[in-house]
């Protein structure tokens, strides 16, 4: 067989060395004989996306790849300044798409691609390959002698009638920064309002703001906060496994679906391998029938599928990324949690 | 001249090829209108929709996009999506480095065609009069979209086109094939008619035809009039031709034998019995020649009815008996009833006049000639056996063409036309005649095989 050389994995270099964007993590995973290396930019940890990149290359061991890690934010900027990659794997939907509309994406046609419903892929460029819905995690402890929420508007009854216990103990995204948690808030926005209401109530409680989920499920875990809101469920599953003490609950009157995706760069330097790579997570993720698989990722909870909302990959997704549609959205909600 | 039909059909096709590359055409400008038309609308109605949020509120512009406005262009199709807002000409938000279309003074709404960045855009922008801080102002929306949807609908509302167009074409060429055959049926139908009929048919065409090939069937009709008129008259005339020609030989003939029955001198004798014999052959050659004729001239306007084979010969062999008598020859006949064939009775009588008088000729003195008619299952055959020398060696096929006689004919009056009379009439009845030496005796055997009627 072959060897690979996984001890390149702990080699994560922290900082900006050649490029002009921010990464936060570089990994290379070697294989023995390459022919061709894969640069992949993404914004998922690399623990989550490891998988898939095994997979692929039991399936392909000549294709050796490079893994960085950065925020949306700047795998956008690392994109638009000519960074050289060949894939970009993104949670921020909006972003992936102004990346296809800006024109940086390539289209791939195969019979990979054309499983993937009209509704999970944009201009057969963006390709979504998990479904992970915004879950509202909380801590049993945190909870004891409450009713737990089961919905939005349980929720806000439950706050405004313990403001006390709650007092700094919520986490949410901040959604200057977080580029997922701006996506979230902009869809909770156009699908219920809702979701004001539950931003005052919150912004009244002195919430803490968090760049991203694994940082508030490490606080809900260690009871620092007693809930969190907007937290992937993905990565909130896989934490419950050796933490019985959270619960994680899909709110039954919605639950937004981010759609993580991944688009082949048009400058792409190794485009035969970068296909290679979409058509097998594809075709890996998706069955024939179009019906998605967790098989490569983290799955997602088990909830009902009936509340959860996918958001559509397209150009209206645009429209919240308008400069002056993103300052007004911002000031609302800075008006609304920071006080 | 080439074919009318072929003509017409060429024509026809031809006209059906311009009339669906004419529909093609029309069908493919239609279509790229409405398709461009309707990109045009839904670009307008995303600009509207944007231009409606635009408010004036403390002195500032504020430009709230709806979710819709962008949604709806991505609900058409997977193109990429473009948008600016300005005011007053100065940059609001959205893609700055996307071109507005000149707008004409007056107009609320313009729409161009430009490229953004590489690629080709559908460009429309919407204005509007806003009033800030008590200013009038103008704010222009501009929506664009790339043309790959269009481009994949352009291309399959071509590819219908090229069907329809096609399927247009096939289905008229075959209407233009199957109409001028039709047009052409009975011209058709005519040479048919023409072609079936015998030598000899020479009936008016009377089946319906269209009036323009009327003036074609009447000088057909009329061709065939004349035709017949001067067949018959060539009838008649040889007819008393050959009337002429043989009362008077036959008076010589009869004054020549009485005068030689008076004549004592020997010599005076023979020269007499030379002249008779001269006149004979004169007289046996007319009539063949006229025969001939006759034959010629029937066989070419043939009247066949039902003959009754065992008739005709006993009336040959009555005809002849007097002519056998003279020679010591006995003519012996097999004839049964009941052997019906379809033949020309002038025609069949006068062949069998020659084969018979042929045998009675050369058949040795006192001896038979047989006559016999034999029903087959659909032939009659009729043979006639002599006790003459019979035929040599090789000539047989050639005795049937003219004036070929055997060795045999040395010393016996003839033209050598009989056989070729016999054999003609026989072939144009469909049937043939065989020329053979009988097997065990010695003599000629001439057998005639003639298809027979169903009893």
């Amino acid at each position: 067989m072959y060897r690979r050389l996984f001890a390149a994995l702990a080699g994560i270099v922290f900082a900006a060395q050649v490029a002009a964007f921010e990464i936060e993590s570089e990994t290379d995973l070697p294989v023995a004989h390459p022919s061709d290396t894969l640069r992949i930019l993404s914004t998922a940890d690399t623990q989550f996306f490891l998988p898939a990149i095994r997979s692929f290359q039991t399936a392909h061991p000549g294709v050796a790849i490079r893994y960085v890690t950065a925020s949306s934010t700047e795998v956008v900027r690392a994109i638009e300044e000519g960074a050289s990659f060949d894939l970009v794997v993104s949670s921020a939907m909006d972003l992936q798409t102004k990346l296809a509309n800006d024109g940086y994406a390539a289209p791939i046609d195969s019979s990979a691609t054309q499983r993937v419903p009209d509704w999970a892929k944009w201009r057969n460029s963006v390709f979504a390959f998990t479904q992970e819905p915004a879950t509202l995690v909380l801590s049993a402890d945190a909870f004891q002698g409450l009713a737990l929420p089961a919905h939005r508007q349980d929720l806000i009854e439950t706050l405004r009638n313990n403001p006390e216990r709650f007092m700094q103990r919520i986490g949410t995204y901040d959604i200057r920064d977080s580029g997922l948690g701006y996506l979230f808030a902009t869809q909770d926005s156009r699908t219920s309002e809702t979701f004001w209401r539950l931003t005052e109530v919150i912004g009244a409680l002195s919430p803490r703001l968090y760049c991203c989920s694994s940082d508030m499920i490490d606080d809900v875990s260690s009871g620092k906060i007693a809930f969190a809101y907007n937290v992937l469920g993905s990565y909130a599953r896989a934490r419950s496994v050796s933490d019985p003490g959270l619960i994680i609950i899909e709110p039954s009157d919605y639950t937004s679906t981010m759609q993580r995706s991944i688009l082949m760069l048009r400058d792409a330097d190794a485009p035969d391998a970068a296909v290679r790579f979409v058509n097998h997570l594809l075709a890996e993720t998706w069955d024939s029938n179009g019906i998605m698989r967790d098989v490569l990722t983290l799955p997602a909870p088990e909830g009902n599928a009936a509340n959860r909302q996918p958001i559509r990959l397209g150009p209206g997704l645009l429209v919240f990324l308008d400069q002056l549609k993103r300052a007004q959205f911002l000031e609302s909600w800075e008006n609304a949690v920071v006080q | 001249m080439g074919s009318m039909r072929r003509q017409l059909i060429v024509q026809l096709v031809l006209s059906a090829a311009l009339l669906a590359a004419v529909l093609i055409f029309v069908f493919q400008d239609f279509a790229r209108r409405f398709a461009e038309e309707s990109q045009d609308n839904v670009l307008l109605a995303s600009a509207t929709s944007i231009l409606e949020t635009i408010a004036a509120r403390d002195g500032e512009v504020v430009v709230d996009i709806p979710y819709a406005a962008l949604a709806m262009l991505g609900s058409v199709s997977d193109d990429r999506v473009f948008y600016r807002v300005d005011r007053g000409g100065a940059f609001l938000t959205g893609y700055e480095n996307l071109d507005l279309p000149e707008i004409a003074s007056g107009a609320r709404t313009a729409f161009a065609t430009t490229r953004f960045g590489a690629d080709p855009v559908r460009v429309v922008t919407a204005t509007r009069v806003l009033s800030v801080a008590g200013k009038s102002e103008l704010v222009h929306v501009t929506v664009a979209q790339t043309q790959d949807g269009l481009s994949a609908r352009l291309s399959e509302l071509f590819q219908r086109a090229l069907q329809l167009g096609l399927g247009f074409f096939v289905l008229a060429s075959a209407l233009s094939v199957w109409a001028a055959n039709r047009v052409f049926r009975p011209i058709s139908a005519l040479a048919g008619s023409v072609t079936r009929r015998g030598p000899s048919e020479l009936r008016r065409f009377e089946s319906p035809v269209p009036v323009e090939m009327a003036p074609l069937v009447k000088a057909l009709n009329d061709f065939v009039e004349r035709l017949r008129r001067s067949l018959d008259r060539s009838e008649e005339f040889i007819t008393e031709a050959a009337h002429r020609v043989r009362t008077p030989l036959a008076t010589v003939r009869t004054q020549a034998e009485v005068l030689s029955r008076r004549i004592e001198k020997d010599e005076n004798r023979k020269t007499l019995r030379q002249m008779v014999r001269a006149i004979d052959e004169s007289s046996r050659a007319a009539g063949q020649l006229f025969d001939q004729a006759m034959v010629n001239l029937r066989t070419d306007a043939m009247h066949p009815t039902h003959v009754d084979l065992a008739d005709c010969m006993s009336d040959v062999v009555t005809r002849l008996q007097p002519i056998a008598e003279l020679r010591d020859v006995t003519i012996t006949s097999d004839l049964p009833d009941d052997c019906m064939v379809s033949a020309d009775p002038v025609l069949l009588q006068n062949a069998f006049s020659n084969l018979l008088d042929n045998a009675i000729k050369y058949t040795a003195p006192e001896t038979d000639v047989h006559v016999t008619l034999h029903a087959q299952q659909d032939t009659a055959q009729i043979s006639i056996q002599d006790n003459g020398p019979g035929f040599e060696e090789g000539i047989t096929g050639r005795l049937t063409e003219g004036f070929v006689r055997g060795a045999a004919a040395a010393g016996t009056v003839g033209s050598g036309l009989g056989l070729t009379i016999a054999s003609q009439v026989v072939e144009a009845h469909g049937g043939r005649m065989q020329l053979s030496n009988r097997k065990k005796e010695r003599g000629a055997c001439i057998d005639v095989f003639l298809p027979r009627l169903p009893a």
